[in-house]
């Protein structure tokens, strides 16, 4: 066993930190795209368009039924096979759009169960004032919902953002693929991967922050 | 102003609305009484087509519309037409009173966020709830709720209020400041269908009376006519009952 080489530590922390923004841009991104994503198949499940449900189901089915890292590959190495125009598509694009695809799936879920969990007065309430079903899903059944389904969302988006992690695998330099070289050129890994590990640890515990903020403000209708 | 042409609702084989005919005409105050689970509430959610009936027809200004082939517009214009209060008050959870008031002005009838707002605080002061504002419902009491109810059926300004038994939530404490304002709505000359519970209420505030059995109305008339000498031996025993 070596003593741990503290120096390097420390010197690492800067050079690590620079690609931190690209780690979270890629997480916020997917997030934001996935969320959007989500409610829409959660609407189409829960009013039941007919084909789309069909389609929406499967599609969760398939993202929810196989592995990211699996998903990933399929995307960056294994579409432009069939598709030469894909060819141009980069790592951290390809990244994207599979975070994005997969944690949709998985919110989308969510997203349904918390509409459904809206009361059904809330509901007839805004069909008998002759709101249209998007009106009554974007000014009454889907805020309500968001304070329902924040904790999981949140705790998604804290899966998501370790998750952007598996980009390096598409040769994009985030935060891992950043450690990875340094590591390979330094051959401390325990020094090396102890720091990143504790980048992502501090990143998520501040979003706790945050979450305790985001749900306070969406359960301000319902505090007393 | 509407007329109810054979209206029919069936839940699962067994039919709740038999065949209703009713005519109501402007102004009129119709108070619709009867045991439970005979179909008054299912009549006024079928009008606003909470539910969708199986068979009938509704006439409004001389236009008909078959309730099986109802379109989306048609739907909405009975909607924008009426305007209903819920038992449970079904006021929306994560709005305060004053948007409640506002919210199908702007939302629906997509009036000015100005003059909904401002149209809301005339009503809140109007239902004496201009202090709670801002409140959101579960901050209200059960009657404080069911006035701002009313309310948001008053910024409607439809041609006729639904009113599905709206005390029965509501503890015995605030019966009272409900059936208040809606005795005033109702002297305004507001066109209402009523179901209710509350006997003296409904003699006090209705021109005409409808005693419903088994999804058909038995008998009609002046509350003074069928609270005093009704005809049908079934509103008899009913109102034996209540009274």
């Amino acid at each position: 066993m070596h003593a741990l080489n503290l120096d390097y530590m420390l010197g690492l922390v800067p050079v690590l930190l620079k690609y931190l923004p690209l780690t979270l841009g890629m997480a916020s991104l997917s997030m934001i795209l996935a969320l959007i994503l989500a409610s829409l198949f959660a609407i189409i499940r829960v009013v039941r368009f007919p084909v789309l449900d069909a389609a929406t189901r499967l599609f969760i089915s398939f993202f929810r039924g196989t592995p990211l890292l699996v998903q990933l590959f399929l995307f960056y190495y294994g579409l432009p096979q069939l598709f030469s125009f894909l060819t141009a598509i980069d790592g951290v694009t390809a990244a994207i759009i599979g975070l994005t695809l997969h944690f949709s799936a998985y919110m989308a879920e969510s997203i349904r169960a918390a509409i459904l969990g809206v009361d059904r007065s809330q509901w007839e309430a805004a069909k008998s004032i002759g709101m249209s079903t998007s009106q009554m899903m974007r000014r009454i059944i889907l805020p309500q919902a968001s304070r329902v389904a924040a904790p999981t969302l949140i705790n998604y988006f804290i899966d998501l953002i370790k998750s952007t992690s598996l980009a390096f695998t598409l040769g994009v330099t985030e935060l891992m693929g950043a450690a990875q070289k340094e590591a390979a050129g330094s051959f401390l890994y325990f020094e090396t991967f102890i720091v990143v590990a504790v980048i992502y640890w501090a990143v998520v515990e501040s979003l706790a922050f945050i979450q305790i903020r985001i749900e306070k403000q969406l359960s301000k209708a319902v505090s007393r | 102003m509407i007329q109810i042409r054979g209206l029919t609702k069936i839940y699962n084989g067994v039919p709740v609305l038999n065949g209703i005919d009713l005519d109501i005409e402007k102004g009129e105050r119709i108070a619709i009484i009867g045991p439970s689970g005979t179909g008054k509430s299912t009549l006024l959610r079928c009008i606003n087509f909470l539910e969708t009936p199986e068979k009938g027809e509704y006439i409004l200004d001389g236009k008909s519309i078959d309730v099986q082939k109802a379109n989306a517009a048609q739907i909405k214009e009975m909607r924008l037409r009426t305007a209903f209060i819920f038992q449970n008050y079904a006021l929306f959870a994560n709005k305060t009173a004053r948007e409640n008031i506002a919210e199908g002005l702007i939302t629906v009838r997509g009036e000015p966020k100005e003059a909904a707002f401002e149209r809301s605080d005339e009503i809140l002061r109007d239902i004496g709830m201009a202090d709670k504002a801002n409140a959101y419902p579960a901050s209200l009491s059960g009657g404080q709720q069911q006035r701002v109810g009313i309310g948001r059926a008053m910024a409607s300004d439809a041609e006729l209020m639904l009113v599905d038994e709206p005390t029965s939530a509501l503890d015995p404490e605030w019966v009272d400041e409900v059936l208040q304002l809606l005795t005033r709505v109702a002297q305004a000359h507001q066109t209402m269908l009523i179901v209710t519970h509350e006997m003296a209420f409904a003699k006090e505030i209705a021109d005409r009376v409808l005693f419903m059995e088994g999804g058909r109305i038995v008998e009609q008339g002046p509350p003074e006519k069928i609270f005093t000498s009704p005809d049908d031996p079934r509103t008899r025993s009913f109102l034996r009952k209540v009274l």
